[in-house]
């Protein structure tokens, strides 16, 4: 019998994480490589074995924009998650200061008013 | 190996469609079958002499068929790969190796779309990214903005840097027939422009417009039996290394760096033995991240590379000839239009804009979010 049929899709497993108030990634169990977005082959080493892993949501910004609409301006950055994978999310304003790049911030998951259930906001300052 | 393909083969005809607003009604496929007409006429060779047919479209998947369908081609080779607007040089490749090969003998690269006619939006066959398109980013102005903040904070390049591309390729438009926008440019109206995404203005993005072009290839050796001075693929190159944004490695280096080298090296040059250049310009961001890709100044150099001038009309480098995808015309996907004017520079019929002595010209496509990467060196017989 194989054993590799996909029982749960990856961004069925990612997104059942954030209802349950994780941020999830995976690791190869192959290579150790962060991996993300979700997926079946390890893009660093084309390992195959994947293991699920929470993310402690930590990062800092590696780049930032504000893109503007009629609906209103919104922060899109990609965040560098100290466990070593990259996603692009939302960062939540703050009354007189831009999002920055090298800005340490944490996730917010699931208390979002946004359509998301994921943002980010900055650290205070250590 | 891959050198063995230098000056195998040549372009032997070039067109436009109609360009700007086109007739209500028009298909894209009516301004890709226009302008292979019109490329078929300026080669001198019939159409249904083409046997291959290289196809890339935001509105048909299968768009090979759909061309070789309303030409009435039934063509021998037939490829849609589509890496986004750097398709149709990506396409010279593939057309040089399946050309030299035997498995055809002429080739039709062709391009369409209707992209101002259809409001504006962009037309793509794309799924959402499940892990970007939540956060609200608007394709693709998002992702270059995130490049562009990136590059000023790594390397303090500037806004006013970013304008200087814009005001070159305003520039270079005012001296060519047809140009979408020629009235004049200042770095101060680029900067105080409507803000669309940090620090992009709407004078750092690209047009929208509908227009088509093609390119038509074949043997040097038969090229240089037909109407038109052949214009030899001396180089080549294609990469890509990612997708989306968020999987870019650096979003200050891209894959122009192996398209482009594999290009020189297939040539046999290199950035110092350019006469012109024509990049794809979806963004005044792209311009420096591909002179330094291509190794026309050191990395994080483009900004002051491009600035007092260098790359406008008179300057030492010249960019972008009739004005690019900010100034000249932008459907969606402009890579055929670098392909289209490198080939005129060549043939010395470029007018007012034309480069003296343009021997050598390097062409590079871009891709969705500086994704796809292809890069061309394109020479006149002289220079094979």
């Amino acid at each position: 019998m194989t054993t590799d049929r996909i029982e749960e899709s990856p961004a069925h497993r990612y997104q059942a994480g954030l209802a349950e108030g994780e941020l999830r990634f995976q690791r190869c169990e192959h290579c150790q490589a962060a991996v993300f977005f979700p997926r079946v082959v390890c893009p660093h080493c084309g390992g195959t074995e994947l293991s699920w892993t929470r993310s402690e949501g930590t990062g800092t910004v590696y780049s930032t924009t504000t893109t503007r609409s009629r609906s209103g301006d919104r922060n899109v950055a990609l965040i560098d998650l100290d466990e070593g994978f990259r996603m692009m999310c939302t960062v939540r304003a703050e009354a007189g200061r831009d999002v920055a790049i090298g800005d340490r911030v944490a996730a917010i998951i699931g208390a979002g008013t946004t359509p998301e259930t994921l943002a980010f906001e900055r650290l205070a300052a250590q | 190996m891959s050198a063995g393909l230098r000056g195998t083969v040549s372009i032997v005809g070039v067109a436009e469609s109609d360009l700007g607003r086109v007739a209500e009604g028009t298909t894209s496929l009516d301004l890709a079958a226009q302008a292979a007409g019109r490329a078929a006429a300026d080669a001198g060779i019939g159409l249904h002499e083409i046997d291959a047919v290289f196809c890339a479209t935001s509105h048909y998947a299968m768009s090979g068929l759909e061309l070789a369908e309303y030409l009435g081609i039934r063509p021998t080779y037939s490829d849609s790969s589509n890496i986004g607007g750097a398709s149709f040089v990506s396409h010279v490749l593939h057309a040089a190796a399946a050309i030299t090969a035997g498995l055809c003998t002429t080739a039709l690269i062709a391009y369409g779309s209707t992209q101002l006619s259809d409001g504006g939006k962009l037309v793509t066959a794309s799924l959402p990214n499940l892990y970007e398109t939540p956060y609200g980013p608007r394709y693709p102005v998002t992702m270059y903005a995130l490049a562009a903040a990136r590059h000023m904070y790594e390397f303090g390049t500037t806004r006013e840097q970013l304008a200087e591309v814009a005001v070159a390729a305003r520039q270079w438009a005012t001296i060519t027939p047809n140009a979408f926008r020629s009235e004049p440019l200042t770095i101060e109206d680029v900067l105080s422009a409507r803000m669309v995404s940090d620090p992009l203005t709407v004078a750092d993005c690209c047009l929208v417009t509908d227009g088509g072009g093609a390119v038509i290839l074949t043997s040097t050796a038969r090229a240089r039996d037909l109407r038109r001075p052949a214009v030899p693929v001396l180089g080549v190159g294609e990469a890509h290394w990612h997708r989306s944004i968020s999987e870019m490695p650096s979003l200050t280096r891209t894959a122009a760096a192996d398209s482009g080298a594999r290009a020189f090296a297939m040539a046999g040059v290199s950035p110092s033995d350019i006469d012109v250049v024509e990049l794809y310009d979806a963004f005044t961001i792209n311009v420096p991240l591909f002179l330094e890709d291509l190794g026309f100044c050191e990395k994080g150099e483009g900004g002051p590379f491009v600035s007092g001038g260098r790359i406008a009309p008179g300057g030492e480098l010249p960019v972008n000839t009739n004005g690019g995808g900010l100034s000249y015309t932008h459907p969606g996907m402009y890579g055929i239009f670098l392909l289209v004017e490198a080939t005129r520079q060549l043939r010395g019929e470029a007018g007012e804009r034309q480069i003296p002595g343009a021997d050598v010209a390097l062409v590079h496509g871009n891709g969705a979010v500086l994704s796809g990467q292809a890069t061309a060196v394109l020479g006149t017989l002289d220079a094979l």
